[in-house]
């Protein structure tokens, strides 16, 4: 049995109703176990091939990075697993998991809809009933993925507390499971919640940092200078840098949400302004209020409006490990376009936020830089249309 | 043990009857309102549960979701709910229900040294389990105060073992797999619970979550030694016509309670 650390640092934690500890003891106990039995793996590994669609390939963005000043960009697809984002490698592992803990309901909370549709998707795979907890203002602006969770049997639940965003749909999905926890499993979509969950989610989405690692040694035969990733709740980042954590000459760089700008006090990011607090079970840098109130975020991409942060990133933004930096709504916009022009392939607009960091930082990053090119963007084409002008 | 925990502790010996431990939104709808509410209770009470609002409350249902929305809204800080605390030192022992992030946010020592000169007896915090509580129970003992643990129908055995070494005032006994606000079943489920409680746990257990009649605190009242009541008083107050209709309303529903609870066989 392998161990699952509760703590990173001194963040993370329980800090839970006690109803659900006896729920995070079985996950545990389910994961310790599962994780390392060949079987497990040989499922997962094989619909991960098969159904995802792994390994995501490597791709050398020549024209984008002649755009930025740099020489060797690289993107790992996760755009290109099926649903269109990292969020299944997640969600696939967990949903069978919970088979195996013979819970037979699903649920989920969801920003951008990416979780929400690959929860749904794993949940149709593996015949589990479905629900899925939206903030309605995300339902809006990501209404084409409300529309496919549906279509996948899942029902979504509308959110209207707060301000219907991401925090609000975590905390609606946490009391139905506080709710229904002995026949309930919660699949959470980032490297967020009580422990076990950030531990968990960190492995199944470290398959990201293990492949792009031997890919890039095959292609470059070195490493890669940087590693740049987004960071809300930090899924796809924690995904990435895990198969570099121990290469001290790569630089990694995780890219916060700025919103409307720092300065401004409208943003996503905790790394950056907040200081440690407790939401949604754990200890990780927040944005708050001095009383300890969680501030309403913003960012024009619902997987960063979130006031939270997963709490392994706290700690490795105080050993310095990684570098935390940011970028706004409109740099992300700008970078969305650029992508999508120089390169055919239209990027999320969570994604856009590490390429615009990219294109402002070109000339400090040391090369082969390599981005997690975490999801596409069709979901996010009416939003950034408008915001483009264009005629949608 | 603690001075909180003894007062707590002193009620119960005393009381011989269930107690009654009505809640009260600090701040809803605003800050006099709430106060007024408490005086209306208090009468009653044998302890009163006073909430501290916060953003996202994980335990709480709609109605007192809603109510602390209000409150955050009207502008109610922390320490104005420990000021309606300290106004209320004269009647019965008050017991704090706060978020761990509105402890860590003041600094732990702050807190409760405040809460301690407020006269408050103990504080519940329902996200934070026995095994977290560590140094959030340092700053409370040091400051003379109770944490008040929480236990669940989901309890095992081991873990309301090492809940009954850290019980201290009395243990809060969540009625339901769930939030505040719903309907408590009184039925085997909470019998084996109470029963897993009596066995590990030394101090009084109170039931709270989702008890809104008479009937409900009588049927409780035979199995534990005391009864929380929340949602159904917001419900209570915030249907009224005015203010005065609300702690009028209050008024008659704690007497009904109380008469219930004198009613159950010792």
């Amino acid at each position: 049995m392998s161990e699952i650390p509760t703590r990173f640092g001194p963040y993370g934690g329980r800090y839970v109703p006690e109803t659900v500890i006896g729920a995070l003891d079985e996950l545990e106990g389910a994961f310790s176990e599962h994780a390392e039995d060949a079987t497990f793996q040989a499922e997962l590994e094989g619909l991960l091939g098969s159904y995802v669609g792994r390994p995501t390939p490597l791709y050398r963005a020549k024209r984008l990075g002649e755009r930025y000043g740099i020489e060797k960009l690289y993107f790992k697809r996760e755009d290109l697993c099926h649903t269109g984002a990292h969020k299944i490698n997640n969600a696939l592992g967990q949903v069978l998991l919970a088979r195996r803990m013979n819970k037979g309901r699903i649920i989920a909370e969801t920003g951008a809809g990416q979780h929400g549709v690959a929860t749904a998707t794993a949940a149709a795979l593996l015949d589990m009933q479905c629900c899925v907890y939206m903030g309605r203002t995300d339902m809006q602006r990501q209404r084409l993925n409300v529309v496919r969770m549906r279509m996948l049997g899942a029902e979504v639940r509308p959110v209207d507390s707060g301000t219907a965003t991401l925090k609000d749909a975590t905390s609606e999905a946490i009391r139905d499971w506080v709710t229904n926890v002995r026949d309930t499993h919660y699949v959470i979509g980032s490297a967020v919640g009580p422990a076990p969950y950030p531990e968990i989610v960190a492995r199944f989405q470290a398959v990201i940092g293990v492949e792009a690692r031997e890919q890039i040694l095959a292609e470059e035969g070195c490493l890669p200078g940087a590693v740049v990733a987004c960071v809300g709740g930090g899924s796809n980042a924690i995904g990435i840098f895990r198969g570099f954590m121990d290469d001290a000459e790569v630089e990694l760089v995780g890219v916060e949400a700025a919103g409307h700008g720092l300065e401004t006090g409208e943003h996503g990011a905790p790394l950056a302004e907040g200081s440690p607090g407790v939401l949604h079970g754990s200890l990780s840098y927040l944005l708050q209020t001095p009383e300890g109130q969680v501030s309403e975020p913003h960012s024009i991409s619902a997987g960063l409006d979130y006031p939270g942060v997963g709490p392994e990133h706290s700690h490795l933004k105080d050993s310095g490990r990684v570098r935390y930096t940011n970028a706004t709504d409109k740099e992300a916009l700008d970078a969305f376009k650029a992508c999508s022009e120089a390169e055919g392939i239209i990027p999320a607009l969570e994604t856009s936020h590490a390429l615009a960091a990219i294109g402002r930082e070109s000339s400090r990053l040391v090369g082969p830089v390599m981005v997690c090119l975490s999801g596409r963007g069709d979901k996010d084409v009416d939003q950034a249309g408008a915001a483009m002008g264009l005629d949608v | 043990m603690s001075d909180g925990a003894a007062r707590l502790q002193r009620v119960f010996a005393e009381a011989g009857r269930p107690l009654f431990v009505p809640y009260v939104m600090g701040g809803f709808p605003d800050l006099a309102g709430s106060h007024a509410q408490a005086v209306a209770l208090a009468k009653h009470a044998d302890v009163l549960e006073l909430g501290i609002p916060f953003s996202d409350p994980l335990a709480d249902g709609p109605t007192i979701q809603a109510a602390g929305q209000r409150a955050l809204d009207s502008g109610t800080r922390p320490e104005d709910v420990i000021e309606i605390a300290a106004s209320l030192r004269a009647g019965p022992p008050v017991v704090l229900m706060t978020y761990v992030n509105t402890i860590l946010a003041a600094g732990e020592r702050a807190f409760f040294e405040h809460a301690a000169r407020a006269g408050v007896a103990g504080v519940i915090i329902p996200d934070l389990p026995v095994d977290e509580a560590g140094p959030v129970r340092e700053a409370a003992t040091r400051a003379g105060i109770a944490i008040v643990l929480l236990a669940a129908p989901t309890t095992d055995e081991a873990r309301m073992a090492a809940i009954g070494r850290a019980a201290e005032g009395f243990l809060y006994c969540v009625s339901v797999t769930g939030v505040t606000g719903g309907d408590v079943t009184v039925g085997d489920e909470l019998r084996d619970f109470i029963d897993r409680a009596r066995r590990h746990v030394q101090v009084p257990l109170v039931v709270g979550f989702g008890v809104r009649t008479p009937d409900h605190a009588a049927q409780i009242g035979e199995i534990a030694d005391g009864v929380v009541i929340a949602s159904q008083l917001i419900r209570l107050y915030d249907e009224a016509a005015s203010p005065e209709d609300g702690e009028k309303a209050l008024d008659a529903y704690a007497a009904s309670i109380v008469e219930a609870l004198d009613r159950v066989p010792a």
